[in-house]
């Protein structure tokens, strides 16, 4: 097949479909939780429609203001963020943001929620459903607020237990959002399972920090934050690859990708669909750029639809 | 606000201390965006993952130019420094609020780096019928820049330097406080801003973050204000003074 531009009328849709369980993607890349804001922005460049699906910024029960500044600091080949989690809060998010999301774009909407205790994430989930989102991305994995987010994302058990309670109060579908900073993703991973999570999305960014030799102090406000971009995409993949060993539900991958060559090697680790987190934060067109030179790709390396590559490694 | 290759056409130092001025032109199939005093460009540099947001100082919509001014501050705007005429850049322009065009005597008072993008505005205000005054701020005689440029449009610079090598010695506020201005509007550092902002007049004030995408979507270059953490990108880089916290 030969490969044909986006937005042509023969776009060769069924190649770059996906699907996450019983949810069919257009295409497999996801706008990454932070990266994305809530589509407004995206829309604004014309940029939002190449993504088969949005995970929106990080949301928590109570509006929260995020970290001092500076939250950015740039590495070779990544950033490091920490953002802290800045959002205006679940009700206005289910008010606002998402019905404005779901008016505005047509792909696969994710609610990524976040929390302090068990109660507090299934008081958030509980404020959504189908008519907002189409699934609940939980981010048990922030590295950027204190005594919350991570400290879930870091034991097996604490993770079953929050999974659980998501999954009492909604019948949405619930993919867990893993962080890499642990000795066993593996683990971690398979008790989400355990607990009924319908999928995981891997990794979160990875600790990190960055000093300021003139100043004599750490560069971001919150003194550490969280890795991400092309220097994160190997970790991720071989966390991937490890855990699509482990479980039968599927896995977003995410984590550094930036190029067609990223999504189809993520795939074959075992991602059934690819966030684009960082490299839309370096370009907004980013994921259309990716998805123009997908098909072509594909015709290169004897693919015919993507679902025949995924976990194959 | 669009994205598209330029071309640069010239890029020359214009200070000792390095300070340097690049024209640039769209390549052929870039649309000239439409751009407002005090937006910025997000520049991609070979060998940085992020862009580098430099504010516009300039521009010219019949001969498709714009002229950044910036300083060569870290290893992105060193290697920024280094481009040769007819280097490609991928650039996001026309981001940012930028300052609105108020005020019968307006006041525009750039410190250092922060006077690059009070050119466009003073011309901005030029064409609606207003002279302003403007008060350039600098560490020493060799640290003024674009002194020329204003005056090719007919306006005299006044100059303050800290070790008082040219103009008066001090701050701004030298100048600052014996104009009968209605509205301030200011770019410069953060000492500088936060006086500014405790003088009688409105002031507009253009604020500097690391930034992570420019363009509103990352929360990376917030900022305090009276209504929480704002996006210097998005929201800004211009805020009114009342609104800023210190």
């Amino acid at each position: 097949m030969v490969a044909t531009k986006l937005g042509s009328p023969s776009l060769p849709t069924c190649m770059v479909a996906t699907k996450l369980g019983n949810l069919s993607l257009a295409n497999p890349l996801i706008g990454a939780s932070g990266t994305a804001g809530f589509g407004r922005e995206l829309k604004e460049w014309g940029a939002l429609d190449a993504f088969g699906g949005i995970s929106v910024k990080g949301t928590t029960l109570n509006p929260r203001q995020g970290n001092p500044p500076p939250r950015i600091a740039e590495c070779k080949s990544s950033l490091i963020n920490a953002v802290g989690l800045q959002n205006p809060g679940i009700e206005k998010v289910a008010g606002e943001e998402l019905p404005w999301l779901r008016k505005n774009y047509s792909g696969l909407v994710l609610a990524n929620i976040s929390g302090f205790s068990v109660e507090e994430y299934a008081a958030c989930a509980s404020k959504l459903d189908s008519s907002l989102a189409d699934i609940i991305e939980l981010n048990i994995s922030c590295p950027n607020v204190h005594g919350g987010g991570m400290a879930f994302g870091t034991d097996p058990e604490a993770a079953a237990r929050v999974t659980r309670a998501v999954k009492e109060v909604s019948a949405l579908p619930v993919f867990v959002k893993l962080s890499p900073n642990v000795t066993d993703i593996t683990a971690i991973a398979s008790a989400c399972q355990d607990a009924g999570a319908d999928g995981v999305c891997m990794i979160n960014t990875v600790g990190a920090m960055r000093i300021d030799i003139r100043r004599r102090r750490p560069v971001l406000g919150n003194v550490c934050g969280g890795l991400s971009g092309p220097a994160v995409f190997p970790i991720a993949v071989k966390m991937i690859w490890q855990c699509s060993h482990k479980l039968s539900i599927p896995i977003i991958g995410c984590g550094g990708v930036s190029s067609a060559e990223d999504v189809v090697e993520m795939m074959m680790a075992g991602a059934s669909a690819v966030e684009i987190g960082s490299a839309t934060l370096t370009d907004p067109f980013a994921a259309r750029d990716i998805l123009e030179r997908l098909p072509a790709l594909m015709d290169e390396l004897g693919i015919k639809e993507l679902k025949e590559i995924i976990g194959i490694c | 606000m669009n994205k598209g290759r330029y071309i640069v056409s010239s890029n020359q130092r214009i200070s000792s201390t390095g300070v340097w001025k690049m024209i640039l032109h769209p390549a052929e199939r870039c649309v000239f965006p439409e751009l407002r005093p005090g937006q910025f460009v997000n520049i991609a540099l070979k060998g940085h993952y992020l862009r580098r947001p430099i504010s516009v100082c300039d521009w010219d919509s019949e001969n498709r130019s714009i002229t950044l001014v910036y300083k060569t501050v870290g290893a992105g705007t060193r290697d920024m420094s280094t481009c040769l005429t007819g280097t490609e850049l991928d650039l996001l322009a026309g981001l940012g609020n930028g300052f609105p065009i108020e005020g019968k005597r307006p006041l525009l008072v750039g410190g250092g780096v922060g006077m690059p993008p009070m050119l466009a505005l003073a011309r901005a205000f030029l064409k609606s019928g207003i002279a302003p005054v403007v008060v350039g701020g600098f560490a020493s005689a060799a640290d003024v820049i674009l002194e020329d440029d204003f005056s090719a449009l007919g306006i005299e610079m006044l100059i303050a330097t800290m070790d008082g090598s040219r103009g008066v010695a001090g701050t701004v506020l030298e100048h600052v406080r014996k104009i009968d201005a209605d509205c301030i509007y200011a770019c410069g550092p953060k000492p500088m801003l936060k006086a500014l902002s405790k003088l009688p007049q409105p002031a507009y004030l253009s604020v500097e973050e690391r930034m992570g995408c420019g363009y509103g979507v990352c929360m990376g270059c917030n900022c305090p204000t009276v209504d929480g953490y704002k996006r210097v990108c998005k929201d800004g880089p211009v805020f009114r003074k009342e609104d800023l916290v210190w």
